[in-house]
């Protein structure tokens, strides 16, 4: 007996109008002809071109996805050696350190953080740029790959393991060949979402970074700083329309991996 | 004998990857943070003193310890600029975790009461907000804020202002950010725990002929707490440590503790006393930081 009620209806309605509205109108105005951000001038892709000639903008972009793509692979990696820790090694010494300092990122104010990384790297005389900006986007984000990956873990089926080791498959081509594949769709999506943080961060990047590293949302802060401007409406407009594409791409590809699997499952039933 | 010897082997080099790199880069800069925050402020490249010099040997060491200092905390408890600042995190964090709880709960129980086929598309559209940038969608209201914004525009036209009032710079400005920004952290969970919920429990209540309103006070509130618990730490901790919201769309007489660790970083170099406010601001966290830890432990084992 599910009822929806009418109530429930306008709860998620209005809460999701809510969400939605002020990046449509973000988005609509990016396509405004008019210099006056709140005059509506009539539909141009004005901005847009001058966007194309930002070469400091541009720049930013490509040091930001550079960064974004590094990070968020060496995430993938850590974070789901991690999560095989926590969830296949049982009671080991030290467990309770080792989830504490797994989990506290996911909810550490961003400028303790990127201060004690800052200060790390003067302690250690590293020269900040590029590469440190790297290091603490990793660490920021390799907590976040492992929440997702032990969820899939936790959750998943160990006989299929178990079997291949009881027919003679070594634990290592067990993991390879049974494990990996079971969970590369929670790996896809950590690696997704530390991409997309690493991508979005303001202040870890601006504690670590150094001259000649300025990152994306370096960029567009020191912009906004200033006022609303047109340029910024494009280039946001250009960054909302990539991450939809991507969480649209990835939750058909689930989609039809589900579909694939059960029925791949029924087949195994009849 | 040798396998089980070379899967332990194997199991160790898994757990010590991460292990090696979060003691470097997570603990040990907190470590450093502490001590940073009883060094003295100098006119020196790192701007502070001492530096331990290893190569002194012990007499460098006990140099070290007698030129540490209080003063950083000292200035923070006693200048009221500091105590300020504190109370003002606390307060935005309160106040926006309460407007969240009674703004996402709603939300949530609609989504897990929606027929089934709906709901991933309804997580989804929730979700993806929280996949676009924060800096882009706390810029997003300052197109909507500003004086000659939407808003006003909206206003204006219904005749409810007179002239167009200034909502940028206000704390008004910074609870909407603040609500827009972390309102998915706190649907989710309670989503989570809504939706696990079982329904023979309402049909029981209603059957007995509890009314609705009383079925939900009794039956599914105290079922969702865990959910409730987990969406308002998750709001809370880190909107207290918040930088960008208060900064981009708040006014510049009472700063957040965010801001205050920023100007103090970045605008007065003075390092100790950030590291001063950061520890402190630490110290205010960790009881909320443990007790969300215990809950996702102890969500995760529940999965098992």
């Amino acid at each position: 007996m599910r009822r929806t009620s009418s109530f429930n209806i306008v709860a998620v309605a209005l809460g999701l109008a809510f969400l939605y509205l002020p990046i449509a109108i973000l988005v609509i105005y990016s396509f405004n002809a008019s210099r006056l951000v709140t005059v509506w001038g009539g539909w141009s892709l004005a901005w847009y071109r001058a966007l194309l000639h930002d070469h400091a903008m541009l720049a930013a972009a490509s040091i930001s996805l550079r960064v974004a793509a590094l990070s968020a692979t060496a995430a993938s990696v850590l974070g789901t050696c991690a999560a095989i820790a926590l969830t296949r090694l049982g009671r080991f010494r030290g467990r309770l350190l080792f989830s504490g300092m797994v989990y506290a990122p996911l909810v550490m104010p961003e400028v303790i953080t990127g201060l004690s990384l800052l200060l790390l790297f003067v302690a250690l005389d590293v020269d900040r740029g590029f590469w440190t900006v790297v290091l603490a986007h990793t660490t920021l984000t390799m907590c976040f790959v492992t929440v997702i990956v032990q969820a899939r873990l936790v959750g998943f089926d160990r006989s299929l393991e178990e079997a291949a080791m009881d027919l003679g498959c070594p634990p290592l081509k067990t993991f390879f060949a049974i494990t990996l594949p079971l969970i590369a769709p929670a790996i896809a999506a950590g690696w997704m979402l530390a991409f997309s943080l690493s991508l979005d961060d303001l202040v870890i990047a601006s504690f670590t970074t150094g001259p000649g590293a300025t990152t994306l949302p370096i960029r567009i802060y020191s912009e906004v700083r200033l006022g609303v401007k047109p340029e910024i409406n494009a280039i946001c407009t250009i960054m909302v329309a990539v991450v939809a594409l991507g969480t649209i791409v990835a939750s058909l590809m689930t989609k039809r991996g589900h579909a694939r699997r059960e029925r791949a499952a029924l087949a195994a039933q009849v | 004998m040798n396998r089980p010897q070379k899967t332990h082997w194997r199991a160790r080099a898994v757990l010590l990857l991460p292990s090696l790199w979060l003691l470097l880069f997570f603990l040990v800069p907190f470590v450093i943070v502490v001590k940073i925050s009883v060094s003295q402020t100098v006119l020196a490249q790192p701007p502070y003193a001492p530096v331990l010099d290893l190569a002194a040997g012990w007499r460098g060491v006990e140099v070290f310890f007698a030129q540490l200092t209080a003063e950083g905390y000292r200035l923070i408890v006693t200048d009221p600029i500091y105590l300020l600042s504190y109370f003002k995190s606390l307060q935005v964090a309160a106040i926006s975790t309460a407007i969240l709880l009674l703004i996402g709960y709603p939300i949530a129980y609609g989504i897990a009461r929606a027929p089934r086929s709906l709901q991933p598309l309804l997580v989804m559209l929730v979700v993806l907000p929280f996949w676009t940038s924060f800096l882009i969608r706390v810029y997003a209201w300052i197109n909507i804020l500003q004086r000659d914004g939407l808003l006003n525009d909206l206003l204006l036209g219904l005749g409810l202002v007179r002239g167009r009032p200034e909502w940028l710079s206000s704390d008004a400005a910074i609870y909407v950010g603040v609500v827009y920004s972390y309102l998915p952290f706190m649907v989710l969970p309670l989503y989570a725990t809504l939706e696990k919920m079982d329904e023979a429990l309402l049909e029981a209540a209603a059957d007995l002929g509890c009314p609705r309103w009383k079925t939900f006070w009794l039956v599914t509130l105290p079922l969702s707490l865990p959910g409730v618990a987990a969406g308002v730490l998750l709001c809370f901790i880190p909107i207290v440590g918040e930088f960008v919201i208060p900064d981009l769309l708040g006014g510049s007489r009472t700063l957040m503790i965010g801001q205050t660790l920023w100007t103090e970083f970045f605008a007065n170099r003075d390092w100790p006393v950030a590291s001063a406010i950061a520890v402190a601001l630490l110290a205010l966290l960790v009881v909320p930081i443990v007790v969300y830890q215990r809950l996702q432990t102890r969500q995760l084992e529940d999965l098992r």
